[in-house]
């Protein structure tokens, strides 16, 4: 690609790596080489690494100790390793309740073992994707082994009340675990275990500014847990591998940084996204906001273009140099459109034409008003191509 | 990101005879909008001719390049000419189309067919064939002439291909077995004319033809192949000298091998390369 113009707004997608976490981990990748578990004095700068970064990740979970941390290689072995080594030492039950719009890196985990035989209640969520948090407590019984919700959704990125629902989840049966999926979440939302009764929760590194290969799973003390990954004692015989020392040094930075930034993210990423949104919905007639709720993560804005479709409008902005994600059908050649707009009810004239933004604390003003300024422009070439000018046609008339 | 060929798009970036003629002769759709694609297309005729055809797409790039390069294939071209368009024409005029994305081709050929039947006012006689078409895939409306048609037009033989050429089976999935069942019957149906072989027989005849036609043929290029297993309709071989390894001997099995034991032996065999 020659040097054309980038405005990155797919930052649920992954983000860039910031600078100063790649500072931070270039030197385990030259000179600094050693394996943090040897004996000798050149070893003890990597380890030290991991315990710096093992100190960065607790206060950034705001967990009660740094023994809680895990460090994996992604958010997808983070929530592996939680459930099936949650449910491994729990084999008598055999009820999961999880919610229906979960990621697939933690929904496939539960069709894996619906097939094996466990009862899973999938809850549902309402027109704009708030989780049915009645219904989810209603469904504990003595039988159930895990209860699994997402802390923000990654397509329209609404918040779940995951602190409140772990309460109410240990006062109904103490014996119940609770997993949260935080990936959207971490540098987005305020997280601190502590306060919680959450018993393990998943973050992976490159949503926020570390580089994709590194994760995390906070466990609290107590939880018992079987290893997903067998082998040598790393990881206080929770995941076994040489640690990755580089990537686990730029996760716990780019924690620190998260941590460092979060006021900005809630006060100005936060401005910019509800900026776009409103002039996305003020300039384009037929934008329709699949969720308008309050709570959701400050960066993520999810919109629906009525009677065109996902994929022609996201190579149209590509041209124009804009990275945006869909949920449409043919982008990713499932055939069928999203199932966390589906579990929202989004109608279906604009449930194939939507379109995600995600914002970062790199985003600038400049991207933000060349993307409003940029969309009614190819949204309207589209809209000409679409074979219902008679629908379209009278929602612009509802709209002057 | 998919693959698209520098025709898609051209086409897709920027689309041919969008819109719609007023006073059509003919209008033909496929498609909707509840099921992610869907296209309208316009067609003027005179003395036979196609002298004006334009398009509306609701849909993905490779549906929108689908329909743009069918409007001009068509216009100009004589009736006769233009009812011998197939999906496969429509995707070979576009440099190809990823396999998950052949049912764009498939949409344009299904809007052009309704064009063309109601032109010649086969109304009737083609709501009455609909009736005893049965509905196989409830989730995109797929009836059982549509898989047909594309088993015979583009020589498919798995549920998976005729999801990506038709949709059908692509959402619940509950209608794949019928789906096999229509291939299956397809393929053993154009083995009538083959004589009827027991198992043993038909292990006898894919020896005899590997080792008579097809290894002779692939010794010419220094190649040769062995036979390991066979099991059903399923034939497992080894590939030997300057045809193992080589980057041209899946297409060189697929295309020659298979097609040579599909001839002589049955419509239904899938040759599978082991190491």
């Amino acid at each position: 690609m020659e040097n054309k113009k980038l405005i990155y707004l797919d930052n649920n997608a992954t983000t860039k790596v910031d600078e100063k976490v790649l500072d931070v981990m270039l030197p385990y990748l030259q000179s600094e080489y050693a394996n943090p578990s040897s004996m000798y004095d050149f070893a003890v700068n990597s380890a030290n690494a991991i315990k710096t970064a093992r100190k960065q990740v607790q206060e950034f979970l705001g967990a009660d100790s740094d023994k809680e941390i895990i460090f994996t290689s992604c958010g997808s072995e983070s929530a592996n390793t939680a459930i099936k080594g949650a449910l491994a030492n729990n084999k008598t039950k055999k009820h999961i309740i999880t919610t229906a719009v979960e990621h697939p890196c933690v929904m496939n985990v539960y069709k894996y073992y619906e097939k094996q035989g466990y009862k899973v209640d999938y809850i549902g969520v309402n027109s704009n994707g708030e989780l049915n948090v009645e219904e989810l407590l209603e469904k504990v019984n003595k039988d159930t082994a895990l209860v699994s919700v997402m802390w923000a959704n990654n397509e329209t990125g609404v918040v779940f009340p995951v602190k409140e629902i772990a309460d109410e989840i240990k006062k109904k049966n103490p014996s119940v675990i609770v997993y949260v999926d935080a990936v959207q979440a971490a540098g987005k939302v305020k997280i601190d275990v502590k306060n919680t009764k959450i018993d393990m929760l998943g973050v992976s590194g490159h949503k926020f500014h570390a580089p994709k290969g590194v994760g995390v799973l906070y466990v609290r003390t107590g939880t018992v847990l079987s290893p997903l990954i067998i082998g040598g004692h790393q990881e206080r015989g929770k995941r076994a591998g040489t640690e990755n020392v580089p990537y686990i040094a730029g996760i716990g930075k780019a924690c620190e940084l998260a941590n460092e930034n979060l006021d900005y993210e809630l006060s100005e990423v936060k401005r910019l996204r509800d900026k776009l949104e409103a002039g996305i919905l003020k300039n384009v007639f037929n934008a329709r906001l699949n969720t308008s709720v309050s709570n959701r993560v400050p960066n993520t804005t999810n919109i629906g273009f009525q009677y065109i479709e996902g994929e022609l409008i996201l190579l149209h902005l590509a041209d124009a140099g804009i990275c945006a994600s869909s949920g449409s059908a043919c982008t990713s050649g499932s055939l069928e459109p999203s199932h966390v707009l589906r579990a929202m009810g989004v109608p279906f004239t604009s449930l194939h034409g939507s379109i995600r933004f995600s914002l970062s604390r790199f985003t600038t003003e400049d991207d933000v008003d060349y993307v409003i300024k940029t969309i009614p422009e190819i949204i309207d070439k589209l809209n000409k191509i679409s074979p219902y000018q008679d629908e379209l046609e009278a929602l612009r008339n509802l709209k002057k | 990101m998919w693959d698209y060929s520098e025709k898609v798009m051209e086409h897709y970036r920027n689309p041919k005879n969008v819109g719609k003629i007023d006073n059509a002769d003919a209008i033909g759709e496929a498609g909707s909008l509840a099921c992610g694609d869907s296209l309208k297309l316009y067609l003027k005729i005179e003395n036979g001719i196609v002298t004006d055809a334009k398009f509306q797409t609701f849909g993905c790039g490779s549906a929108v390049a689908s329909s743009s390069i069918l409007t001009e294939m068509i216009i100009g071209k004589p009736i006769e000419e233009v009812r011998k368009i197939t999906n496969k024409d429509i995707a070979d005029e576009l440099g190809g189309l990823p396999p998950e994305k052949m049912h764009c081709s498939v949409m344009g050929h299904e809007a052009l067919e309704d064009a063309l039947k109601k032109y010649f006012n086969e109304e009737i006689e083609f709501n009455l064939s609909e009736k005893q078409d049965k509905l196989i895939c409830q989730c995109f409306d797929v009836h059982e002439s549509q898989i047909l048609e594309a088993v015979k037009t583009n020589n498919l033989r798995t549920v998976d291909e005729v999801t990506n050429y038709t949709k059908a089976g692509g959402a619940c999935g509950k209608c794949r077995s019928t789906i096999k069942t229509i291939i299956d019957k397809y393929w053993a149906e154009k083995d009538k004319d083959k004589p009827k072989l027991t198992q043993t027989q038909k292990i006898l005849k894919i020896n005899s033809v590997i080792e008579n036609q097809i290894s002779a043929e692939l010794q010419k290029d220094g190649g040769d192949i062995e036979l390991v297993d066979i099991e059903d309709n399923k034939v497992y071989v080894k590939l030997h000298g300057k045809c193992s390894g080589c980057k041209n001997s899946h297409m060189t099995l697929k295309v020659f091998v298979e097609q040579t034991l599909r001839e002589t032996v049955s419509e239904q065999i899938e040759v599978i390369e082991v190491e």
